[in-house]
């Protein structure tokens, strides 16, 4: 940083664009964590629970069980490209943030 | 060639897996060299200068995650118990959502080397700092030598030399790399030894493909009728539960879910994994690293598949049991590609599976000694001061030392039959359930303060050490266990949140915490402020 003093972190936490920017985050990252920790915990419940309903072949030899695990990587690429895509409109939406602190020194001072 | 392992020479073969071995060890070392170069200071030294791109650093993380015991300990297991088995290799690959989604970005934005300086940030940063370092420390040794006692077994079998000398050799390489080299030869050796594995990986499962005429369906329907030549009935390995179903355990579906929480949520805690996150120079570059680590170690455990269950329907049963009729887990991967590529291939996979010892003891052995030395030294016993310049890395280089001969007399010391998997589902366990609540609710929770991160993390470490030590893998074995689940999980984990809230909620609010959670967060969420690239100290 360019200024050496301590910016009023109370104020900068209370800009508008700064609570844009956590609700987007959090309109993504609380519903998506949701998602793939029962996604993902299904697995084992089903498996532990229902393992005649799981052997059943469904491909081929390939069983539920294992179209399910496979299912949980693809889950996981899936989730994390969209978490990249969406990443993205963050990085300007703080881009523009940081900018407009730089502009006004007062908010710094 | 480091002179300690020169008087073993003339007691072994010089066989083809040994020769890959020395390439290794010699690449390796010349990278260390030219590391030891560039690491002057404290962010060169614990951090690589936050210099390594986003794709390197992937491919870092992946060679510090996928230890010996996933490569290995995973195609072992599927072999021998088929689906449940490969219930690993999904668990450790979703964790990185929680790393993507939760930790990674809050993490580099905030701190500058150690899990410690997230949770340290707001709260008094003595008590916190040294409960934090205590936990990594007992989380990055118990791993460590859970890897040494199996690259003593490993090394024994694949060149013959001795268990001690093994380990001791182990841990004098890891120890050249990290105390001369710092994070950036560490960082390389996991770059190689990732690339290497993934190498092996896939012409291992090439050569199983091609045992079934490069068809899917044969392949599958050989799983399914896997029979090891007629030793015992053909099974299906593609049927869950011969390792945790009801019929083998009544407890097993539940220690399933206790270890598949243990490892979603376990992985966002390994220190060595998040100091790996300030080797970069911004939060971008750390999310991008977080996606390149999640292609690499899919693919990889994809993989498991064909030289996991391949296994099983390629080799007899009789070449993957040792003399005496156990099931030789950790050699299925070795034997296997002896069978289908010969003497030279053998060697190739034999010198990967040392390599991927070397890089993830490496890493451990980093994140031990930084948290030592920037947690413990620096900020608990001298206030954040340091006396002289280079005092930090003096210190952590010592301790490297230290963390080193410890590791090597605990794990000759526990001896070759040591249970392995016992000890890193312990590491897992302590990292999920001390770890991960006080980083979470340091980032999102603003009445959080000092009093509930120094209860959280010693809920959590002492939940889960206990519930191990009298678990059926404890001090009273099977048959007097306790706690009747191997995997502590699904109860630490919720005791650990539970700690860290009612420590908060106990104690009285502390207004300077509260204030200093603006300032957390908006640093966390916007990387204003953040440790730059090449910034010094």
């Amino acid at each position: 940083m360019a200024n050496p003093t301590q910016p009023d972190w109370e104020a900068l936490a209370r800009l508008p664009a700064f609570h844009e920017l956590l609700a987007a985050k959090r309109r993504f990252i609380v519903p998506a964590t949701i998602f793939f920790l029962i996604y993902y915990m299904t697995l084992p419940v089903l498996i532990g629970y229902f393992p005649e309903m799981m052997k059943q072949p469904l491909v081929g030899k390939v069983n539920g069980a294992y179209l399910f695990a496979f299912s949980q990587f693809l889950m996981t690429f899936g989730m994390a490209w969209l978490y990249m895509r969406t990443a993205r409109k963050w990085d300007a939406m703080e881009h523009a943030l940081l900018a407009s602190i730089e502009s006004k020194p007062n908010a710094n001072a | 060639m480091p002179s300690a392992i020169t008087p073993m020479l003339s007691a072994i073969q010089f066989t083809p897996a040994l020769w890959m071995f020395l390439a290794f060890v010699a690449l390796t070392l010349v990278i260390t060299y030219f590391s030891a170069r560039k690491a002057t200071g404290s962010a060169s030294y614990f951090a690589a200068g936050r210099s390594i791109k986003g794709w390197q650093n992937g491919l870092a993380v992946a060679g510090d995650y996928m230890s010996a015991a996933s490569f290995l300990g995973i195609s072992g297991m599927i072999a021998f118990k088929g689906y449940d088995g490969f219930m690993y290799s999904v668990g450790f690959l979703v964790a990185y959502l929680t790393v993507l989604l939760l930790v990674a970005e809050p993490l580099r934005n905030a701190g500058k080397y150690t899990m410690a300086d997230l949770l340290a940030y707001r709260m008094s940063p003595r008590p916190v700092r040294a409960m934090a370092s205590l936990s990594t420390l007992v989380v990055s040794i118990i791993y460590m030598i859970a890897q040494m006692v199996g690259s003593g077994v490993i090394i024994k079998e694949l060149i013959h030399v001795e268990f001690a000398p093994a380990v001791v050799g182990v841990g004098v390489l890891m120890l050249v790399y990290v105390v001369f080299g710092g994070m950036l030869a560490t960082t390389w050796v996991q770059i190689i030894k990732a690339l290497l594995l993934m190498g092996g990986a896939f012409a291992l499962s090439w050569l199983v493909l091609g045992q079934h005429d490069y068809s899917m369906t044969k392949f599958f329907h050989a799983v399914a009728h896997a029979d090891y030549a007629g030793t015992a009935e053909p099974k299906n390995l593609l049927d869950p539960g011969l390792k945790f179903g009801a019929a083998v355990n009544p407890w097993g579906p539940l220690d399933f879910i206790s270890l598949a929480l243990g490892l979603v949520l376990g992985t966002a805690g390994l220190p060595h994994i998040l100091v790996r996150f300030y080797t970069v120079p911004d939060a971008k570059t750390a999310r991008v690293s977080v996606a390149w680590a999640i292609g690499v170690i899919g693919v990889f455990y994809i993989l498991t598949t064909f030289f996991g269950f391949g296994a099983a329907t390629v080799l007899e049963k009789s070449a993957i049991l040792t003399p005496d009729g156990k099931e030789n887990t950790n050699m299925v991967a070795p034997i296997l590609a002896q069978a289908l590529g010969g003497e030279l291939f053998f060697a190739f996979i034999s010198a990967v599976a040392f390599a991927t010892i070397l890089a993830v003891v490496a890493g451990l052995t980093m994140s031990a000694s930084t948290s030592f030395a920037h947690d413990f030294y620096s900020n608990v016993m001298h206030h954040g001061k340091e006396s002289k310049p280079g005092q930090e890395v003096r210190v952590a280089r010592i301790t490297a030392f230290f963390v080193g001969a410890v590791s090597i007399a605990i794990a000759i010391f526990m001896g070759p039959t040591a249970n392995a998997a016992f000890l890193v589902g312990l590491a897992f366990a302590v990292a999920a359930s001390a770890n991960l609540p006080v980083i979470l609710f340091s980032v999102f929770w603003k009445r959080f303060n000092t009093a509930g991160a120094v209860a959280g993390l010693g809920t959590g470490l002492a939940s889960a050490i206990i519930l191990i030590l009298l678990s059926p893998n404890g001090i009273f074995g099977k048959a007097g266990a306790i706690f009747p689940l191997e995997n502590p999980g699904i109860v630490s984990i919720p005791l650990g949140f539970l700690g860290a809230w009612l420590g908060t909620i106990l104690s009285k609010p502390d207004p300077e915490s509260e204030a200093k959670f603006a300032e957390l967060n908006f640093r966390a969420q916007t990387g204003l402020g953040a440790e730059k690239a090449g910034s010094g100290h």
